[in-house]
């Protein structure tokens, strides 16, 4: 029976089947952690005697209340938050009582957990990846099953490598089409969102395919993939290609000799049989699109760059009348109301969306000779200690800096509100993140979000602009 | 995990659709290594003004709202971040169940593993039980797990889904970590019959 890409690594995964009274205890191949949500997973171990089954494959890195501010003349990042502090110290402790290997604040490979694990090469397509974050889903680019978990589940991973899973459905998100001058995965996936809603995921497994999707880079494919979450879907996938393959060859933790070999020759079973089925089929022509933006607070609440913000006569139903109302109460805009030219006063690069080299050479290759306009604070935050060496090694920190824009450390940073990277009470940002919730950059702030471009394009005009005059 | 068989309770109600975990808990209630504490940042953004003082339009800060033990909140409850501290945070407040249209999965599921019940019921239902609130806030509600029904104030009745096995679990206390342990056997045959997908995450 023709299987889909789904499927076939559900399958590879099954230790116990799934049955009528109970879950399937599904293998997980590679576990990452960070120090939010993993403490109280800790404690549980200790506080039943248990070990970490399988340290060997598990990973920790410090990203999400790390602060990213420049190192002193000692080359140390100062934690100067007492409590995260005391978080990064625990999880440090947690890593050397269990044996699990850690990349610590400022150390070669540190970043966003999202970021390291496909730079080092141990993302790879056909496994199963879980971690205590939603934005798991980003690692699905690369064909594996890829989703976010709970504490409680970090726990059950960390003791046993499995969990307890019924088995999701599974959705196609066909995107034909090719992409127009200036429209970038970001808009790819923010219009699908904006299109089909923030819950149409949910129970489901997203697999992306269609020629807009073949047609894009490794990283690209991730910012599409990581954004799984805002429709509803805890993972979302995409068939590994030689695009695939070329991305993790020669990386540290790639197989190499004759394990590459035999390694790319599975990963040329695992896209979707012809004729296998898929619960349910969305659509999206890439070549419809125009660069996107978001009004209000959540990331369904998108439009074209262009375009006026929906008045309540336009909505289906009372609630989603009865959203928009608050959400532009909390952003302080008005139905109906174009957002180009509308003032901002920050500018977020970064995130497990939008962090990557492509996306710093992509923003720099337009503020290069260019200036962050007056009364904007730019902030660009590298997802990786190696973004940021290669961003460096190729001059970027010097356009970025030129223009005036800030050059911090890797972390997750401003994209939620937990570090020192904040966006102020009533403030406007555009912020290539992946949330704009209410609060979300910082108690009071009001998020945009878009594309590297988008975000770039609207800091060097202190207003909200169309990247579209600056592309060639 | 302690059994849970009825819940009996008042219900307060959210009527908000798509309420994600940064407003069930903002993110900087995050820095902390355990699980106490932190019912003081549910719904801050919403319960507290900018100088920190209780908000008294939000309808957990209504005297009529006190004690009560059911959240009802519009569709797609809890979705956005993974982060367990939104259930750990809604049982520390007092509740015991949540009712929606529908739950983000990921917050469904780590509300079930703390024993926190997610109760889905159909539209019409979940406005009915809204009104319920509005008119009469003393109004209680009975939830039953074993039945799996919900019995509103007029007493009305209707059947809600959950899987058997989280049934299972949560009417026993089976704590469901234990139960995989109880795999090991199996996991161990796994991995014996299956090659590595990841051969070390140690640098070499």
């Amino acid at each position: 029976m023709p299987r889909t890409l789904f499927d076939k690594i559900w399958d590879a995964h099954i230790v116990r089947p799934q049955t009528a009274e109970t879950p399937a205890v599904l293998y997980i191949d590679l576990h990452l952690i960070h120090e939010v949500t993993s403490p109280q997973a800790f404690t549980e171990l200790r506080q039943r005697g248990l070990k970490v089954r399988r340290p060997d494959r598990t990973l920790a890195t410090m990203d999400h209340s790390t602060p990213t501010t420049p190192r002193g003349p000692d080359g140390i990042i100062p934690v100067v938050d007492a409590q995260a502090a005391a978080q990064l110290r625990q999880l440090e402790q947690n890593c050397a009582d269990f044996g699990i290997p850690l990349f610590a604040l400022g150390s070669e490979y540190q970043g966003i957990v999202h970021v390291i694990g496909p730079e080092l090469g141990l993302t790879q397509p056909g496994m199963t990846i879980v971690c205590g974050d939603s934005h798991t889903s980003t690692h699905g680019a690369f064909g594996a099953l890829a989703f976010g978990i709970g504490t409680s589940e970090v726990a059950h991973v960390l003791a046993t490598q499995c969990l307890l899973q019924n088995r999701p459905k599974t959705m196609e998100v066909r995107v034909d089409g090719r992409l127009g001058r200036g429209v970038t995965a970001k808009d790819i996936i923010l219009a699908i969102i904006a299109r089909y809603g923030v819950g149409a995921g949910t129970g489901h497994v997203f697999e992306y395919t269609g020629e807009a999707i073949r047609a894009l880079s490794m990283e690209e494919r991730m910012t599409i993939c990581n954004m799984s979450i805002e429709g509803g879907a805890r993972a979302g996938m995409i068939a590994p290609d030689d695009t695939t393959f070329q991305y993790i060859a020669g990386r540290p933790f790639a197989p190499k000799g004759k394990a590459w070999d035999e390694a790319v020759a599975y990963w040329r079973t695992l896209p979707t049989d012809e004729g296998a089925v898929y619960d349910r089929t969305i659509t999206l022509d890439a070549s419809e699109l125009k660069p996107m933006i978001t009004y209000g607070t959540n990331p369904g609440m998108g439009m074209p760059i262009d375009g006026r913000i929906p008045t309540p006569e336009e909505l289906p139903d009372p609630a989603a009348r009865q959203a928009l109302d608050k959400a532009l109460r909390y952003m302080d805009l008005r139905p109906g109301q174009p957002l180009l030219g509308h003032k901002i006063d920050v500018v977020f690069l970064g995130s497990c969306t939008n962090s990557r080299i492509s996306d710093l050479r992509l923003a720099a290759s337009i503020l290069k000779g260019r200036k962050v306009a007056d009364g904007v604070r730019m902030m660009v935050v590298p997802g990786s200690q190696q973004v940021k060496k290669q961003a460096e090694a190729e001059g970027l920190d010097k356009i970025f800096r030129d223009a005036g824009a800030e050059w911090r450390e890797a972390g997750c940073s401003a994209c939620l509100g937990m570090n020192d990277d904040k966006v102020p009470p009533g403030k406007y940002a555009v912020s290539t993140s992946n949330r704009n919730f209410e609060g979300r950059q910082g108690p009071g702030a009001r998020t945009f979000l878009a594309s590297p471009l988008t975000a770039v394009a609207s800091a060097i005009e202190g207003v909200v602009a169309d990247p579209r005059r600056y592309v060639g | 995990m302690q059994p849970i068989s009825v819940i009996t309770g008042r219900i307060v109600a959210l009527p908000v659709q798509d309420i994600d975990t940064d407003q069930i808990i903002p993110a900087r209630y995050l820095k902390v290594t355990d699980k106490s504490g932190l019912a003081e940042g549910l719904f801050y953004a919403w319960r507290f003004d900018a100088a920190g003082k209780p908000n008294p339009d939000f309808v957990l800060n209504r005297p009529e709202a006190q004690g009560a033990t059911i959240l009802v909140a519009g569709r797609n409850f809890g979705c956005g971040s993974s982060r367990e501290h939104a259930p750990w945070a809604l049982q520390g407040y007092g509740f015991k169940a949540v009712i929606s249209p529908y739950f983000a999965d990921i917050f469904r599921n780590n509300a079930l593993k703390n024993g926190l019940l997610t109760v889905q019921v159909d539209e019409e239902t979940y406005q009915q039980l809204v009104r319920h609130f509005e008119e009469d806030p003393t109004a209680e509600v009975t939830i039953d797990l074993a039945a799996q029904t919900v019995t509103l104030p007029d007493g009305r009745q209707t059947r809600f889904p959950i899987d058997p096995f989280t049934k299972h679990c949560l009417l026993h206390g089976v704590d469901q970590l234990g139960f995989l342990l109880n795999e090991e056997a199996a996991i161990a045959a796994y991995e014996a019959s299956h090659p590595a997908r990841v051969v070390t995450t140690a640098r070499s």
